[in-house]
């Protein structure tokens, strides 16, 4: 049995062509085959938050999907989110504006899982955003930042 | 913080995927949304020499939301139950419950096949599938053979299923009307494994319970049926405000029956109290969503 596989996956909008072994997890295939180093990983079994892309979609623990699963997919990671001309996505810029990083971490999970949350609930009140990021831990414990941050972004209250 | 090696497998049929599980036997595990499996093979809980991974086999992915019952095959996401929504209205214990697993990135991932399949002693589905007296529909070399979910659950993150077998769909009756149902759970932040929780369904008729269905999570070994506090509200009369003494001897035998464990979590003790706090607020919110709803 072989212990590579070829996959093709498209990444921000890129498409890739890659061979990988089958127990790398598509963390480390977006981080070190990629070099997409922005997806950060803190725990490797799904309790922090930190490596959360966008897997057809949907938000998904990267640590928890192995790179082959990934074959034919289409992947958003922190790096994808700023437009083509460099312009920082809404999210981005409420985070900027409202002090959201400390460390900035655990940023990238916090950025997909914030967007995927006003994507199915465009208005949400303080309750159903901390929910929402209840799976993603800041160690800074900066959360009261980050909760205004995608409330601002609900309430078009940035300027980006 | 990396997997031991593995055979990787993606069968795009479901009699293919059990080809390969029955000639790995003991040594072949399912990876379905992984989110159990993965952390396990990460930390090298788990090392099987053969992996097969079903997402590819489209007829797994069924969800049906039938007059009778609901049939939710091994593919489908704890998110995809909860943006259905009639079965939110037809089966509200099974939604309320999906709401409490894990985090947002977790339930786009994970199955609730799966979560039945693992039977960690703090998860919701085993809970729920037993409550709704759910069936199991087993897969494997021999054929499909089915069992009640009491009989399914067999321990700590222990199983009726034999290697090469697998879990490919469960079945929930339609509760009847005059029924009211709630879930509740305990956990120290919202979202991680609970410590203690309970699942609860009355079916009312003219002020007396027909049905009761009581089940306790985080015991320890799986779903904990409290039979005999179910035997102390079946054919009772109870009243929406003089429910209290029902109740009371109910949780009494829930108290008493639970036989939790110590972990780093929480004492015996304080699991054997929660129990009971448990099944008093499910017991209480069912009762009042029976009828009117």
């Amino acid at each position: 049995m072989a212990r590579e596989q070829r996959i093709q996956v498209t990444v921000n909008g890129k498409a890739y062509d890659k061979t990988v072994p089958v127990r790398l997890s598509l963390a480390d295939f977006i981080r070190e085959h990629l070099h997409l180093t922005g997806t950060h990983l803190g725990c490797e079994h799904g309790v922090c938050g930190a490596c959360t892309i966008s897997l057809n979609g949907r938000s998904a623990r990267s640590c928890l999907t192995l790179a082959v699963q990934a074959d034919g997919a289409e992947i958003v990671t922190i790096e994808g989110l700023r437009a083509a001309d460099g312009t920082r996505h809404p999210m981005q810029q409420a985070f900027h504006e409202n002090f959201a990083l400390q460390c900035g971490y655990c940023t990238p999970g916090m950025l997909i899982t914030a967007i995927e949350l006003l994507q199915e609930n465009p208005n949400p009140n303080e309750q159903e955003v901390r929910e929402a990021l209840s799976g993603n831990l800041c160690r800074c414990t900066g959360y009261q930042a980050i909760v205004n941050a995608v409330l601002s972004v609900a309430r078009k209250e940035t300027t980006g | 913080m990396k997997p031991a090696w593995f055979d990787y497998y993606a069968p795009r049929s479901l009699e293919e995927a059990l080809r390969i599980l029955g000639d790995a036997g003991p040594d072949g595990r399912v990876l379905a949304g992984g989110q159990s499996l993965m952390p396990m093979l990460n930390l090298r809980i788990l090392s099987p020499d053969v992996l097969v991974d079903i997402n590819r086999i489209e007829a797994l992915n069924r969800l049906d939301v039938g007059a009778d019952s609901l049939t939710v095959g091994a593919l489908v996401r704890h998110a995809d139950l909860l943006r259905n929504t009639p079965l939110r209205e037809g089966w509200p214990l099974l939604a309320e419950a999906t709401t409490q697993v894990a985090h947002p990135a977790i339930r786009n991932r994970g199955t609730v096949c799966g979560s039945v399949s693992h039977n960690d002693p703090s998860a919701e589905h085993p809970s729920v599938l037993v409550t709704l007296d759910g069936t199991v529909v087993i897969a494997g070399g021999a054929g499909r053979r089915e069992l009640p979910a009491e009989q399914f659950f067999t321990g700590m993150l222990a199983t009726a299923l034999e290697p090469g077998e697998m879990v490919v769909e469960l079945r929930y009756p339609r509760p009847p009307a005059g029924t009211g149902a709630a879930f509740v759970e305990f956990a120290r932040r919202l979202g991680d494994f609970a410590i203690a929780g309970a699942a609860a369904m009355l079916t009312m008729r003219d002020g007396v319970c027909e049905k009761a269905r009581l089940t306790i999570v985080g015991m320890g070994e799986g779903p904990f049926r409290a039979h005999a506090a179910e035997e102390i509200l079946t054919a009772r009369r109870i009243g929406r405000k003089d429910h209290q003494d029902a109740f009371a001897e109910a949780i009494a035998k829930v108290v008493a029956a639970v036989n939790p464990t110590d972990d780093v979590h929480a004492s015996s003790a304080y699991r054997r109290h929660l129990a009971g706090v448990m099944a008093a607020r499910a017991l209480e919110t069912a009762l009042a969503r029976t009828g009117g709803h």
